[in-house]
């Protein structure tokens, strides 16, 4: 643990992914105002004490807007990589141990996807499905797929090679049970590094997706959603520009953070070359 | 480096077969359809059937695939059925919008990020390399779509040096466009610039510590000359790769930034073109991005197997 202390990116970056977290969580519970809740006489409104960071043009409190879309953002994260980890690490093991046609199938299935303009394709998602939230996380969580299983396949296939893995071989433990028992344990690090960058990246592409009226749908709080919406009204108050998009940066820089201080911390070896 | 190239090649095009295939049955499960839009709701079955036939709509997956991959081959353009025009003239038209923003926008990105990089690596764990670390941080945390709002509130909105949005044409008003395009260029560039700048620095650092870098500093030359003449051409070949990655990309995804400038660009093109579910476009254009992303990594394969040529011995 002094090991991650003792890093300033992993303790920048848990102390500011940790404040979202919080947020959220508190937001469950309380919020100053109900978010959803309009007001036509405090329409559009700066920032003052009864609304710390103003009001939006129904008169709704930004403040309690912005925790609710730290609820949105996260479960978006971590739906996206459960997906993209739960998929991609399956078929990058297959890939590693089967070898031969198996890997290329799964190589060229990745290179296919990467292929694709990601947002574009994800925009497509979206409108065969219906714009929604779920269905955002479906377009992203897809992306992940090859990055999961490209990362696994590299990494696995380094394990493998080990004498341990002979020696297990050696000893008649199935691959399978070897897959398991050796190999997943051995490449769990890479794996929570790459699943916490994803995670930010998840948060971005959401709040695009918002942006565009294909991510989570009104009368719910996202924060990319509350800037699209604040571009009409910015010239009346333009801290409704300000306050949801400093969120995602504040987000985002958490979770880059914490990955590149789990990477620091977990594979020196990175260190050298940063 | 030809049996390289074949094999590149051959990939290349199996990758665009496979590409075609998906966007096609992609589309053709995509909800609405064209005929209804385009005649309403009012329309009766007889009419809807005619058009139908007439846009091709009433024949089998591989029958419409077989037409449409047919008349892209022979070099013939399908018809917008919203704009009453030819695909390609459309792609043409919104390219001279997304292509120049896509290529300011890497020369803003090349101009920030090259000295930014050099200077961090040869001031490594000081004060200004830690400085330029932190600003790439932000730059990567920072959505870009949120960057060109806030160039908008502060250049447009509060001092009025641009216009908050919209494209004047390059025809009616060339210095208009141009400056219609440098806000949306500089706020995808700057992005850009922060994943360039860490890319020149750790390319820098690995390059510097190489023996022919210690040889050039031994012979007595100078550090500007071992620098700019000795390290930075070979720390340049994987920045030059991510460059082409996101040059094709710019021309692929710059949907959103295209949205918030209100820009008629390709990416405003085909995020129209899939509400009004105008497929021939849609089809098109998702295929041209594709093929600018996947042509865009052959050819800097290529250049890369060139340029290095122990990548083709690998």
């Amino acid at each position: 643990m002094r090991r991650f202390l003792r890093n300033k990116n992993f303790t920048l970056g848990f102390a500011l992914s940790a404040a979202v977290v919080l947020m959220a969580v508190v937001s469950l519970v309380w919020t100053p105002y109900d978010g959803n809740r309009m007001n036509a006489r405090e329409r559009l409104q700066g920032p003052s004490w009864a609304h710390p960071l103003g009001t939006d043009q129904y008169g709704r409190d930004t403040l309690s807007r912005v925790m609710t879309g730290a609820v949105n953002s996260i479960i978006v994260g971590l739906v996206t990589v459960a997906i993209g980890l739960t998929i991609g690490v399956g078929l990058g093991l297959l890939a590693a141990y089967r070898g031969g046609m198996t890997d290329e199938a799964v190589m060229r299935l990745s290179d296919l996807l990467f292929g694709f303009p990601a947002v574009l394709t994800a925009i497509l998602i979206t409108s065969i499905l219906g714009p929604s939230m779920v269905n955002a996380m479906l377009a992203i969580g897809i992306f992940y797929i090859p990055v999961f299983a490209r990362l696994t396949r590299a990494v696995a296939r380094v394990v493998w090679e080990r004498e341990y893995i002979t020696a297990a071989r050696a000893c008649g433990i199935g691959e399978w049970a070897i897959t398991r028992r050796h190999v997943l344990p051995n490449i769990l690090s890479p794996l929570l590094i790459q699943g916490t960058i994803q995670f930010a990246v998840a948060i971005l592409a959401e709040a695009g997706l918002s942006y565009l009226g294909l991510g989570t749908q009104p009368p719910h709080a996202s924060w990319g959603r509350m800037l699209n919406e604040a571009q009409t009204y910015m010239s009346a108050n333009p801290w409704l520009a300000i306050f949801p998009g400093l969120a995602i940066a504040w987000a985002v820089l958490g979770f880059n953070l914490l990955g590149d201080g789990l990477r620091d911390t977990l594979d020196p070896r990175m260190v050298r070359m940063r | 480096m030809l049996r390289y190239l074949a094999k590149k090649l051959i990939t290349l095009v199996a990758l665009l077969f496979f590409v075609s295939i998906t966007v096609f049955a992609v589309l053709f499960v995509l909800p609405g359809d064209p005929a209804q839009i385009i005649l309403g709701i009012n329309a009766t079955p007889e009419a809807l059937a005619a058009l139908r036939a007439d846009l091709g709509l009433d024949k089998s997956f591989w029958g419409q695939y077989r037409e449409w991959v047919g008349n892209l081959l022979a070099g013939r353009s399908h018809h917008s059925i919203h704009y009453k025009m030819p695909v390609f003239d459309l792609i043409v038209d919104s390219l001279a919008v997304t292509g120049p923003m896509a290529l300011m926008a890497m020369g803003f990105a090349v101009l920030i990020s090259l000295p930014l990089g050099i200077y961090a690596a040869r001031n490594q764990n000081r004060h200004g390399d830690v400085t330029v670390m932190f600003f790439t941080q932000l730059g990567l945390a920072t959505p870009e779509f949120w960057f060109g709002i806030l160039l908008i509130l502060l250049l447009s909105v509060q001092l009025g040096w641009f216009s908050a949005g919209g494209f004047p044409g390059w025809a009616a008003d060339p210095i208009g466009a141009f400056k219609a395009l440098l806000l949306p260029a500089f706020a995808l560039g700057v992005i850009r610039a922060a994943i360039l700048t860490r890319l020149t620095r750790s390319s820098m650092l690995e390059v510097l510590r190489e023996d022919y870098v210690r040889t050039a500093r031994a012979k007595g030359l100078r550090e500007r000359s071992v620098i700019y003449v000795h390290a930075l051409r070979n720390a340049l070949i994987p920045v030059l790769t991510i460059m082409g990655l996101q040059l094709g990309q710019l021309l692929a995804g710059a949907i959103i930034i295209e949205n918030v400038y209100f820009l008629p660009g390709l990416g405003r093109l085909v995020f129209n073109a899939i509400g009004q579910r105008d497929l021939p476009v849609v089809r098109d254009i998702v295929l041209f991005m594709a093929a600018a992303v996947v042509v865009v990594n052959f050819v800097i394969d290529v250049a890369y197997a060139y340029v290095d040529p122990r990548i083709k011995i690998n």
